[in-house]
């Protein structure tokens, strides 16, 4: 089997997993549309447009979160990773697979997050479009693989969040200043951060789930 | 003292406090470490008693 | 006699610790005799100045831990020599030791020159407190994986995303700064700010601060060792 159809047919498992449980996106969607509405409470009144879009970007790190730590979970309850890690394709395939699920369901909650945040809040620009659908995948590669660290220790969901905050901060700062900044050394940034870590993230996944 | 030898006195401080601390909780785990030593020294002695009358 | 096979058996080779020790306590009492007997006192900041003898060898030497640690890390996930995880661990455990006293050190010197404990606009503050919280993450996923090859592979893993984190996040947070740092810049590309009995001042208390690390490193390794000793006669004996 090559990489290709192996990452594909794993993708296809995910997809189809979430489709028949629906417990995934719908929880995603709407921890959105909460976290939005909790935040319109949260700033007070005649707050400017660039603090609303700050907490945009919570919103989107949050709502990640949200997914990544159910990512692992069945493939958990069910012993799956064991049984995937055992057969011959590349274990990165694995780690592709699950981050590119992931990357969907993100990609589809973004879709009605952004314009609820355009008519909850303020209208969102062309950048900020472009740093979302950047800061995705950095967020998927690098989620993905803490994830699946977080899912072999005892403290599971707990966990997730420590792992991946310090290292989602380069992601906010890139998505913040390309939303409220003209120019595009932040949207640059987003593309080397991803590049770096998606790299980084596929190279170091077949360490993290070795076969015990 | 003024302020800044104060804060100055405080950074030093900090840094040495810091490092006493340290080697506090390392000397603490020394004695848990002997305590076991001697447990397994205990261990061992009963084993000796328990299985080999010719070679203790 | 029976020879033991398993590594953390094999008995300790030359014990350096000693002459770390030595030679560590005889760095810090020439670096403290230099910091406050020597070194000038600087005509804009006054006594608080010699805070930065301190302050910046304690930085430097964290990362040097840190560095240590993903070296480390590297050569576990790469030549699988048997005790790089440990060695990594201790030396990442020793880096966050340091970088809590950059920022004890760090905010006391703020307040005195700033009037404020911590200003979000200095770089490398704000760098410091990510990679804090960074290797903070690096100890809970370890205390939660019961030890074994996966905990290594995965704490590994972790330790080298840290040093790939440091220089995006150095970009980041210079993008982020709207206005210009706070934080002096000492080391510029012309050759270090600051008059010859200051650099040497400055140098002895690296010198110091690196040779603490090692003696501490040592003498932490020491001690998990000797614990992995005992733990494997115990399960000899029972």
């Amino acid at each position: 089997m090559s990489y290709a159809s192996a990452v594909a047919a794993l993708l296809r498992k995910d997809l189809l997993l979430e489709l028949r449980a629906k417990e995934t996106l719908p929880a995603m969607l709407i921890f959105v549309i909460s976290a939005l509405t909790v935040f319109h409470f949260a700033l007070p009144d005649g707050s400017n447009h660039t603090a609303a879009l700050g907490l945009l970007w919570i919103a989107i790190v949050f709502t990640a979160l949200l997914g990544l730590t159910r990512a692992f979970v069945p493939e958990r309850e069910q012993g799956t990773l064991e049984a995937l890690v055992l057969t011959p394709c590349d274990r990165s395939a694995i780690w592709a697979a699950k981050a590119l699920s992931v990357l969907a369901f993100l990609i589809l909650a973004e879709v009605v997050a952004l314009p609820a945040f355009a008519a909850f809040f303020s209208g969102v620009n062309g950048r900020t479009v472009a740093a979302v659908a950047l800061a995705d995948i950095g967020i998927a590669a690098v989620g993905t693989l803490t994830g699946a660290m977080a899912v072999a220790g005892r403290a599971r969901e707990l966990i997730l969040p420590l792992l991946f905050l310090p290292l989602s901060i380069p992601i906010v700062v890139g998505g913040i200043g390309a939303s409220v900044q003209p120019g595009g050394k932040y949207l640059l940034l987003l593309v080397l951060y991803d590049a770096v870590f998606t790299l980084l993230a596929w190279g170091a996944f077949e360490y993290v789930v070795v076969e015990t | 003292m003024t302020p800044s030898e104060k804060y100055t006195a405080a950074a030093y401080l900090v840094v040495f406090v810091g490092v006493l601390a340290y080697v506090l909780i390392i000397a603490s785990k020394l004695q848990r470490l002997q305590r076991d030593v001697a447990s397994l020294v205990e261990i061992a002695r009963a084993h000796d008693e328990a299985g080999g009358n010719g070679s203790g | 006699m029976t020879t033991y096979d398993s590594p953390v058996m094999r008995p300790t080779k030359d014990n350096r610790l000693p002459m770390l020790a030595a030679l560590t306590t005889v760095l810090f009492a020439a670096a403290m005799a230099l910091i406050f007997f020597y070194a000038p006192t600087d005509q804009d900041q006054g006594l608080s100045q010699r805070i930065f003898y301190f302050h910046v060898p304690l930085a430097l030497t964290a990362y040097v831990a840190f560095g240590w640690g993903a070296w480390k890390a590297l050569l576990h996930l790469w030549k699988r020599p048997e005790e790089a995880d440990l060695e990594s661990y201790v030396a990442i455990h020793q880096g966050v030791i340091f970088g809590s006293l950059v920022l004890l050190t760090g905010t006391l010197w703020a307040k005195i020159s700033w009037g404020v404990w911590w200003v979000w606009t200095d770089d490398e503050l704000v760098l410091f407190l990510v990679l804090f919280l960074f290797y903070c993450a690096y100890f809970m996923l370890r205390y939660s994986v019961d030890a074994g090859p996966s905990r290594a592979n995965m704490s590994a893993v972790y330790a080298l995303f840290g040093v790939v984190l440091i220089p995006i996040s150095i970009l980041a947070i210079r993008l982020s700064r709207t206005i210009a740092t706070q934080h002096p810049e000492v080391f510029k590309a012309a050759g270090p700010q600051m008059s010859n009995a200051q650099f040497f001042t400055f140098c002895v208390a690296w010198a110091a601060m690196v040779s603490l690390f090692a003696t501490l490193y040592n003498l932490e390794l020491a001690g998990k060792r000797l614990d992995a000793h005992l733990r494997e006669l115990r399960e000899i004996l029972t």
